[in-house]
């Protein structure tokens, strides 16, 4: 793989460092220190910070505004996009915006039914998918035209990632489906949250079968449990989630003022264990709402310090 | 065929109350099969009218009729002579004939008496499903004969997404994710490779997006 894009986590990737990103969720409000704050808190502990867009279907402020103030703030966004509520004319135009802020990286998703969030009643647009906005995203930087067929003036230069979730069902097809995004020009991953290493690895094994690992960067995701009860919310509630009964038991059987550190043990090991996994080329923390422990996190699992601008321009 | 609801009785009655003679007017055709406006409906709906209104000590006088189909100008036109005795008609059509009601009555009111819901199929008495919704360039070639569009929640031309789990769709646990049937059926008929094929960005032109479609044959116009 060679570097194709301005991005600092194509960069680190290409170098052969595992790479470290993480998320932030936008306010539901103005404010945008709810998400420099955030930022501040993890920015020399991660390589890039997603933000999500809209996520569960709850409005919030927008991915691209507060891409932008992280940018503002020297800190590397990844623009997380959801086809549910543009068609392709708000997508091109979006992706557009996020380049004249020399935006780098973005995620290509579906994005949950808007029947989880505050507008239940709403249309969905579901123009293109997924898989096609993966496309999109590469016919603009790499012919620089639109959808349409127009030259584009200035292309985005966009790393273009995907979500891949190795847990949800049909498994057979996980694989498969990780290697049509690939086909479609995915260029990394970051994985839905791991709890389920035998699984996860099983699936890892599968796609290093069919050379997958040596074509996409693959970040594994973690988001480490504040308590039993966010485990067993997770392990029935959340659509697509797989929480094996022993990590749920783990968690209850620590007395709970003890369950947060537990939680950040759990995440620790886990990546300890995938770092071991031939194809996992970085790693994705998602700690909801608890972005403060992110720092713990990296420095425990020895992925601190990040590296400097100039150790990856080597 | 074309799967409507019943509307709640409280709203035909709002929409129907300052009047004094309305014709109810079925359709024997898909709202027959899927018993929201056919002939027996007709006769329910009238008599708790008349039952409702009669309690009220009002005056309305409701007349039934049931059309061979509302979406036909040979059968409208049987009301031609009789539908000036009516203050207004309440079909039971779905809204094509209470549209085309409407069209050829210009000086009638005309309301609605369902809810026309969705192109489904009777999965068992009492139970309408859909299957397609029109979009105008039929793509079931390329996914084993079940329609994405009108069978995933979020109509992925190259689905599943994560949110499928054990069969069923992220939105509501009793329904199939349309990606897994598709899967299944392709194992079925040993062409699961099919999948890895990225089916393109479809040209929503020849559906709703493409504003109102029509169908012009010159071979059969007269």
């Amino acid at each position: 793989m060679t570097v194709k894009t301005p991005s600092r986590l194509e960069k680190i990737l290409d170098s052969g460092q595992l790479a470290v990103t993480s998320e932030c969720g936008p306010p539901r409000g103005s404010d945008p220190e709810a998400i420099t704050k955030k930022a501040e808190m993890i920015r020399d502990y991660v390589d890039a910070i997603n933000i999500t867009d809209n996520q569960t279907s709850v409005t919030r402020l927008c991915s691209l505004a507060s891409c932008i103030h992280l940018k503002l703030m020297g800190i590397e966004p990844t623009l997380q996009m959801v086809v549910r509520d543009r068609n392709r004319i708000a997508l091109q135009s979006d992706i557009l915006g996020a380049a004249s802020f020399d935006i780098h990286n973005i995620l290509c998703l579906s994005g949950d039914h808007q029947q989880f969030g505050d507008c239940s009643q709403g249309q969905n647009v579901f123009d293109i998918d997924s898989m096609q906005l993966i496309q999109t995203v590469r016919w603009m930087r790499d012919e620089g035209k639109f959808l349409g067929g127009d030259d584009i003036h200035r292309p985005p230069k966009m790393f273009v990632g995907a979500a891949a979730n190795p847990f949800a069902d049909p498994f057979e097809i996980r694989v498969p489906r990780l290697a049509k995004k690939v086909a479609a020009g995915v260029e990394f991953i970051q994985t839905q949250c791991i709890y389920n290493l035998n699984k996860f690895e099983l699936w890892m094994e599968q796609a290093r079968d069919r050379g997958l690992h040596e074509k996409v960067y693959i970040l594994a995701g973690v988001t480490p449990f504040k308590s039993a009860g966010m485990a067993k919310y997770m392990k029935n509630r959340v659509p697509g989630m797989d929480v094996p009964d022993e990590v749920v038991k783990r968690m209850a059987g620590v007395p709970k003022e003890d369950q947060p550190q537990e939680g950040i043990n759990i995440c620790v090991e886990t990546i300890e264990r995938l770092k071991e996994c031939e194809g996992v080329s970085g790693f994705h923390i998602m700690a909801i709402e608890w972005e403060e422990k992110v720092p713990e996190i990296v420095e425990r699992s020895g992925l601190y310090p990040r590296p400097s601008e100039l150790a990856i321009d080597d | 065929m074309i799967v409507a609801s019943k509307k709640p009785i409280e709203e035909i009655i709002e929409m129907v109350k300052d009047f004094q003679k309305i014709l109810i007017a079925g359709c024997n055709e898909c709202v027959t099969v899927c018993e929201a406006g056919g002939k027996k409906e007709v006769g329910i709906l009238a008599s708790a009218l008349r039952m409702y209104f009669m309690n009220q000590g009002k005056k309305m006088d409701i007349d039934e009729v049931t059309l061979e189909r509302q979406c036909d100008h040979e059968y409208l036109e049987e009301l031609r002579n009789t539908v000036d005795q009516y203050d207004a008609v309440l079909s039971l059509a779905c809204g094509v004939g209470v549209q085309f009601m409407a069209e050829k009555y210009f000086q009638t009111p005309v309301y609605p008496g369902v809810n026309t819901c969705f192109m489904g199929v009777t999965e068992e008495r009492g139970v309408w499903t859909e299957r397609c919704q029109g979009c105008g360039e039929c793509i079931l070639g390329r996914t084993a004969g079940i329609c994405p569009i009108s069978r995933c929640a979020k109509r992925l031309l190259n689905g599943p997404c994560g949110g499928s789990t054990k069969g069923k769709c992220e939105i509501n646990k009793d329904l199939d994710c349309a990606w897994q049937l598709i899967i299944d059926r392709l194992k079925e008929l040993d062409r699961l490779d099919e999948y890895e094929q990225i089916i393109p960005i479809k040209d929503w032109s020849t559906e709703r997006a493409g504003g109102p479609r029509s169908v012009i044959r010159e071979d059969v116009r007269q």
